[in-house]
């Protein structure tokens, strides 16, 4: 009798721990092997910022980044809202900055890779992305003839190291832009053309400076990359390598049923793309229709690919000229965000709309219609146990 | 005694059962082979009949998420070049709700009827459409492409 019982349980023990093995097919171990960051190509060189690359420019685009003197009131820098030690987020729902923002800050690791820059994609580089925060009000408040004046007797040596002679500034007004209060704008249209021109020459440096640090700033090897080595090698995974049955349920429905691949794909778990899930707005914020916005936003840009500030030719603005202009799903189309180390990040969504992975989860197996324009997500039926797991493997990626 | 043997006949029952269950399982598994989807075919006639089309990746290989050339060889029925013909594209992802996230372009014409579509990218898997209106001195025509990835 206890023989019996003993064999019995054995038997379902077996069986169990068959169940509990990954099991994938081939189609899943492809599309897995996609994910690993071991998959992430070199880090591509940036033709339209020749100082990309340029180790000084990197290091003074360091201490830009963390130089509170890069705004208005001396109280505000990159790092406020992009923090060092917190995956260069702020945790916050929407930034603050000299003042309220209406947007969730974006972490920076492989933001280098991306083709379009902020929520809606509303710049086309790195370095004309460093650029708006700086003369936002919001922000950083500064305005670029300020800026200019202060690189220059804070910085002065260091910039004509990199850059060569800085333009003199003896005529040029303190405070001016075509972007600022009333006062900066009268300014900047009674310079001359080549004072602007000038000025203008010395802010595209210091978003290249910027970015040329930025670029160093990249995902690193999670949980899931090193559990995707193991079941593509088909090694035996060991230590954190191993995944729960929960994990590997997650990861399963992740690249199968519950469709996420679609849009986060690749090893950054994006496809760089704007889309439209039904996010919805936020009470007391301004209007936000994302993408459709953004578009005018970006083409009138001084500092697009388009523009003077270019270094290289012309070929690297594939993604400015074939820019798709107007079509009915740019509408509240915002960017398809990173996910590694999502989970460690919360709030969610382009203003912190959502304070958990759960509700992140609830929200696509709902697919409400969006306000404005119409949503690409399908309604999903998900047990209890599957958004679970879909939480769990998302943890993966921040361990 | 017995009652052992009632034990051992429920525990093959059990067993029995469990083997079912397995089998079931495992045979109705999905297999790798996957339905018959769209028509992929790279060379093709025009809807109307007036030329015949062909679509291909100008370096041979497709890669997701990267800006990419293509070229577009139209050819009379009777296999002669069809040369300055003004193509305009569209597409996107029928099960997906969107369009193409760019706005790609015939951006030079390569002689021996060889258009080169510039600006594609195919930012994820899944089953892409690309349309193109021809407008030659032969007259207009619209062909079709599906590129499933």
């Amino acid at each position: 009798m206890k023989h019996l019982s003993c064999v019995l349980a054995l038997m379902v023990a077996v069986v169990l721990a068959g169940c509990g093995k990954p099991d994938f097919s081939d189609a899943e171990k492809q599309t897995i092997a996609s994910l690993a960051l071991s998959r992430l190509p070199p880090l591509k060189p940036d033709t339209t910022n020749r100082f990309a690359d340029v180790p000084a420019a990197a290091a003074l685009g360091s201490t830009l980044f963390f130089d509170l003197g890069m705004s208005r009131d001396g109280t505000v820098s990159c790092s406020t809202c992009h923090k060092i030690d917190r995956q260069f987020q702020d945790d916050l729902p929407q930034a603050v900055g000299v003042g309220h923002t209406n947007r969730r800050t974006m972490p920076l690791a492989g933001v280098a890779r991306d083709p379009w820059f902020f929520w809606d994609g509303r710049r086309d580089s790195l370095w004309a992305q460093a650029l708006t925060p700086l003369e936002n009000p919001l922000e950083q408040a500064g305005n670029r003839a300020a800026y200019a004046h202060y690189i220059k007797a804070r910085f002065g040596e260091r910039y004509e190291r990199i850059f060569g002679p800085l333009p003199d500034l003896s005529g040029t007004p303190l405070n001016a832009s075509p972007l600022g209060t009333d006062a900066e704008k009268a300014a900047w249209n009674a310079m001359s053309g080549a004072q602007r021109d000038a000025i203008n020459g010395v802010y595209a440096n210091i978003g290249k400076a910027i970015a040329a640090f930025e670029r160093s700033i990249e995902p690193t090897p999670t949980r899931f990359d090193r559990f995707a080595l193991d079941l593509s090698t088909g090694a035996e995974p060991k230590g954190d390598a191993v995944f729960s049955k929960d994990e590997v349920l997650g990861l399963k429905l992740f690249v199968g049923k519950a469709n996420c691949v679609t849009c986060h794909n690749g090893p950054r778990f994006t496809d760089n793309g704007f889309h439209n899930t039904g996010v919805p707005p936020v009470a007391g914020l301004p209007p936000d229709r994302g993408r459709i916005d953004a578009v005018r936003q970006v083409e009138a840009d001084p500092f697009n690919c388009f523009g003077a500030f270019r270094d290289g030719d012309v070929s690297a603005c594939g993604e400015l000229r074939f820019l798709v202009k107007s079509a009915p799903e740019l509408i509240r189309a915002y960017k398809t965000p990173s996910l590694r180390g999502a989970a460690t990040r919360p709030p969610y969504m382009h203003a912190g709309q959502f304070s958990s992975l759960d509700e992140v989860v609830a929200h696509y197996a709902k697919a409400a219609p969006s306000v404005e324009g119409v949503s690409e997500v399908h309604p999903l039926e998900l047990s209890d146990r599957e958004r679970a797991a879909l939480v769990a493997f998302l943890k993966t990626l921040s361990e | 005694m017995a009652s052992l043997w009632r034990y051992l006949l429920a525990g093959l029952g059990l067993a029995a059962l469990l083997a079912g269950i397995l089998a079931v399982v495992y045979l109705t598994a999905p297999r790798s082979s996957r339905p018959a989807g769209p028509d992929v075919s790279r060379t093709k006639p025009t809807d109307n009949g007036l030329f015949v089309a062909s679509f291909a990746p100008e370096r041979g290989v497709v890669r997701l998420g990267e800006l990419e050339s293509w070229l577009l060889t139209l050819k009379t029925k009777a296999g002669a070049p069809v040369e300055g013909a003004a193509i305009a594209i569209s597409g996107g992802m029928p099960q997906h709700n969107h369009g193409l996230p760019t706005s790609p372009q015939a951006t030079d014409y390569l002689g021996d009827g060889r258009y080169r579509i510039e600006g594609l990218k195919f930012t994820m898997s899944g089953w892409w459409q690309l349309h193109f209106a021809i407008s030659a001195t032969a007259g207009s025509d619209t062909v079709l492409f599906n590129v499933v990835l």
